[in-house]
């Protein structure tokens, strides 16, 4: 039977009042302004214009947002959502997924047509609008990835403010989420913006602390080795730091609590993800062949990541530029910054948000939450607790799950949800209208119950 | 090879059969259903209609599942059961045999023959046609009146807000849902439904349903004459086995069908389970015919048993049941009465600023926990599920609520205010003991050898 035997285009469409269409009119003069920054209007002062924009989008947000939600009881807030054609793959979420990809393959590798200057030019366009916030940091006009850096920080903000207006009933929620702003705004944004202006000796190395191997896959480029190398005590700090997190912090953090201190607190992927990308969670593909795809997938990339790191390290250490006889520059490390750094982290990860859902990167490809999830499987207190026998296989965790994870499948069956996959975001506990499901840190003993037992029925021994 | 053919593709009968075929590679297994091809999740009909899942998210298992397992689906509707000759008759004329029968054929919502009630934009709500029907009906809705306090009618309250259609529900008794919440308990639910909007008339009977000259629905009037305007009607007085199709046949039936503790019909071969089986003897502090998901489920698990050869016996533990009322969740261990038995007492717990609250009711001599029920806060089964086998004191169960605590990691704690409010209510000086784990994972380690 097909499901539009329930009409997708709703006869009822909610209504938004006067309050809601002023907020939305005025986020979207904000996002006006930057289209038309990008279409080179030449807007100056631009101090005045970038303000006006990032203002406006702020602004407008929340007044949206805390009209929408403040408006009604807390509780869950998905009516309408699989008829609103910016999040149900109708016309809008193909839009708006066509525009995000545009602007990532702009970003990426025709930074000129944001505006970027070459040598001795002046930046124009989008860039040039950024130039005022740029130099108030560093000194330095804009470039795209300080664009890029800025917006995303606005965005995960923005976005930030109305999830915690959406899920204010939810303390795990509100805390999470405020963590997840924290970090992006402090750690990979402002902190980094200033060390970049106070530290220029020793070369570029990325100083956003929280973002390490083998996510920041180029920690081991000779580039950037040389550059924590020749940056004192600042470089050996972001040296020992970016290894030992890899090394002892997320073996110790992941046995405690699982994968998600790091995928849905702490990252700046799973931080736009959580936020920005919220609304287009459902989509996320649940089927069996997609976990099947994911597995090979983000695994492999996994693999990659390591064999070009070695390739890399190889180098560095030999001062060979050659590994296996292959140029390490050509056949490791250009191969998988386009492939994954580029193509599948950028454009394929947030540019797909409203067509595969707001995880495709973090759960397809993402080297780091590969190896989180390995310790998350195999030696974690972490796991979904499923209460007893009361799930009514109603499908809302499922559908939920960013992750793609048939959540329902453990749940129907009164087993515990433990998937290397998880990140913990809680968003299938608080949707499930039965309380069945807790995201907890407990005993390793009986955690994963492979044979698990349907509570309530004491006449038979119920193998699920 | 044996041919088990099982009618209807709800929870009992599709928990059937996926329960004989974990057991049994060779049996031939067939489920019939006239509502849907697939199994679908009854209980998330309404968020189909609220658009927060497709139907396609309402099926718990993919459709490859089915012949994977070498479970036959037919999409048909049976009119006719012979059991003589062991066969069923579709509507299409076309035929079946079988060998062994299992009814499951689930419920129908209850319609007491008031005027009007078979007007345009008057309806139930139980099976997928109806979900189709009411997108039909609710299309140019301005306010809907909604008749019956039970658990579907405040589903469909929550429904027809959730597309700004005005909803009045009138509640013929004193409070919504008597049966089972206490007046404290339907005044939280109540508020609840006040916030969202739901005009809540209590002692309120429908009298008739007056249509326009179309043949629809215009306005409902109550028994003491009061009319509403109104452009739907949801009847949601509760539901009753839906058996229409075999009562002109040989099994024998009541309310429901008539089956005994291994849910055995009067004939031979022929089973009933789930909301339209009736037990000719009910169990102890149960009721004869019982019309939630989780019996459904532990039905067809126990029947499958008994099918596979392995004759056995419907024991079911302490009773349990939840249900959600517009933000509110609902969780229930241990059947206890809206109003206490004379040998019970009642500890009733109310949150100041919050909708949680508990009521529990326990023995007056032993202490003894009879039941709880938790508005607003999620309690962990497998501990009451103990706690009540064990017959466990309503002092043993307040002061180690802590481990029971189900709620999302983070959340406001209320076993102090809890035990706070029980020691004054009954001179007591109990103390909360903190969670342990090593206390939880004894308690399911027992469960497993129960």
């Amino acid at each position: 039977m097909p499901d539009n035997d329930f009409s997708i285009a709703q006869p009822h469409p909610p209504n938004t009042d006067i309050v809601q269409k002023s907020g939305l009119a005025l986020a979207g003069l904000g996002v006006l302004i930057l289209l038309l920054s990008i279409a080179n209007l030449n807007l100056q002062p631009a101090v005045l214009y970038l303000s006006l924009s990032i203002g406006s989008i702020f602004a407008g947000t929340i007044i949206y947002s805390v009209r929408t939600y403040l408006t009604q009881p807390a509780g869950i807030k998905n009516n309408g959502v699989w008829f609103n054609s910016m999040v149900n793959r109708g016309i809008l979420g193909w839009t708006a997924g066509i525009i995000l990809t545009g602007f990532y393959v702009l970003l990426y590798w025709y930074p000129q047509f944001l505006g970027l200057g070459g040598e001795n030019q002046e930046n124009t366009g989008i860039v040039a609008l950024f130039d005022p916030l740029s130099k108030f940091f560093s000194g330095k006009p804009a470039s795209q990835w300080f664009v890029y850096g800025t917006l995303y920080t606005t965005a995960i903000l923005v976005m930030g403010v109305k999830f915690m207006l959406k899920y204010r009933h939810n303390r795990y929620q509100l805390i999470r989420t405020i963590v997840v702003m924290f970090c992006q705004l402090f750690l990979a944004y402002l902190i980094p913006e200033i060390l970049n202006a106070l530290y220029t000796e020793g070369g570029y190395f990325s100083k956003d602390i929280k973002y390490f191997w083998p996510l920041n896959y180029e920690f081991f480029n000779s580039w950037s080795l040389d550059a924590m190398r020749e940056s004192g005590a600042l470089g050996m700090f972001y040296l020992i730091v970016g290894i030992g997190l890899f090394t002892f912090i997320t073996p110790i953090l992941s046995y405690f609590v699982g994968k998600r201190w790091y995928c849905s607190w702490v990252c700046g992927c799973g931080g736009l993800a959580e936020t920005a990308g919220d609304p287009y969670r459902h989509l996320s593909s649940k089927k069996l062949y997609s976990w099947k795809i994911e597995r090979w997938l983000i695994h492999s990339v996994l693999v990659l990541v390591v064999i070009m790191t070695i390739a890399v390290l190889y180098g560095y250490f030999s001062g060979s530029s050659k590994f296996l006889g292959l140029d390490t520059y050509t056949y490791f490390s250009r191969p998988y910054g386009f492939v994954i750094g580029a193509i599948f982290s950028g454009i394929v990860g947030v540019g797909f948000y409203p067509i595969m859902g707001n995880r495709v990167w973090c759960r397809f490809g993402c080297p780091l939450a590969a190896y989180l999830g390995i310790f998350q499987r195999f030696k974690s207190k972490f796991r979904i607790t499923t209460n007893g026998g009361q799930c009514i296989s109603c499908g809302n965790c499922s559908t939920y799950c960013e992750q793609g994870i048939d959540v329902r499948w453990y749940a129907q069956r009164g087993q515990n949800i433990v998937r290397s996959s998880c990140v913990g975001c809680g968003i299938c506990s608080a949707v499930c209208p039965r309380g069945v499901l807790k995201l907890e840190n407990g005993p390793e003993e009986g955690r994963i119950n492979e044979h698990p037992i349907q509570v309530g029925n004491n006449g038979i021994e119920v193998k699920a | 090879m044996e041919h088990v053919v099982i009618i209807g593709n709800g929870i009992s009968g599709v928990t059937c059969a996926r329960y004989i075929r974990k057991q049994d590679s060779d049996i031939k297994i067939t489920i019939i259903s006239a509502e849907t091809e697939h199994f679908f999740s009854r209980t998330a009909l309404m968020y189909i209609y609220m658009g927060h899942m497709t139907y396609e998210n309402t099926k718990p298992y993919e459709d490859f599942f089915w012949e994977k397992n070498r479970i036959e689906l037919i999409h048909k509707y049976v009119t006719k059961v012979d059991t003589d000759s062991k066969s069923l008759t579709f509507a299409d004329n076309s035929t079946l045999r079988y060998d062994k029968l299992v009814l499951a054929t689930g419920s129908k919502s209850n319609f007491f023959g008031w005027e009007g009630q078979d007007l345009k934009g008057v309806q139930g709500l139980y099976n997928f046609q109806d979900l189709q029907q009411m997108e039909y009906n609710t299309t140019d809705v301005k306010h809907a009146v909604i008749i019956g306090g039970g658990l579907i009618g405040v589903e469909m309250a929550e429904m027809l807000l959730s597309r700004d259609i005005e909803v009045t529900f009138l509640v013929r008794e004193s409070r919504f849902w008597d049966k089972v919440l206490s007046p404290d308990e339907a005044k939280l639910i109540q508020a609840h439904m006040n916030e969202h909007h739901v005009k809540l008339l209590t002692n309120a009977e429908l009298d008739k349903v007056i249509g326009d000259d179309t043949g629809k629905v215009k306005q409902v009037i109550t028994k003491d004459g009061k009319t509403i305007n109104c452009q739907f009607v949801g009847i949601t007085a509760g539901v009753s086995p839906n058996i229409d199709f075999i009562e002109d046949s040989a099994v024998k039936t009541d309310k429901g069908i008539l089956i005994n503790e291994y849910f055995e019909t009067n004939i031979k071969d022929i089973y009933a389970i789930g909301d339209c089986a009736q037990f000719t003897e009910s169990l102890k502090g149960r009721k004869p015919i019982e019309q939630v998901w989780y019996t459904g489920r532990m039905h067809g698990q126990v029947l499958a048993q008994t099918i596979c050869g392995n004759k056995t016996k419907y024991q079911p533990g302490p009773w349990f049941n939840s249900a959600k009322f517009f933000d509110i969740e609902y969780q229930n261990y241990g059947l206890i009465p809206a109003e206490p038995e004379e040998h019970e007492d009642v500890f009733f717990w109310r949150a100041d600023k919050a909708n949680v609250a508990i009521r529990a009711h326990f023995d007056k001599e032993s202490k003894q926990l009879i039941g709880i029920n938790s508005f607003g806060l999620r309690l962990r089964h497998e501990l009451f599920d103990r706690w009540l086998a064990e017959e466990k004191s309503i002092e043993y169960v307040l002061t180690h609520l802590a481990d029971a605590n189900f709620d999302p990691e983070l959340y406001k704690n209320y076993e102090a205010e809890i035990i706070n409010s029980y020691n004054e209510k009954f001179d007591t000086q109990l103390k909360p003991k903190k969670k342990s784990w090593s206390r939880i994972l004894d308690n399911l380690k027992k469960l497993q050898h129960a």
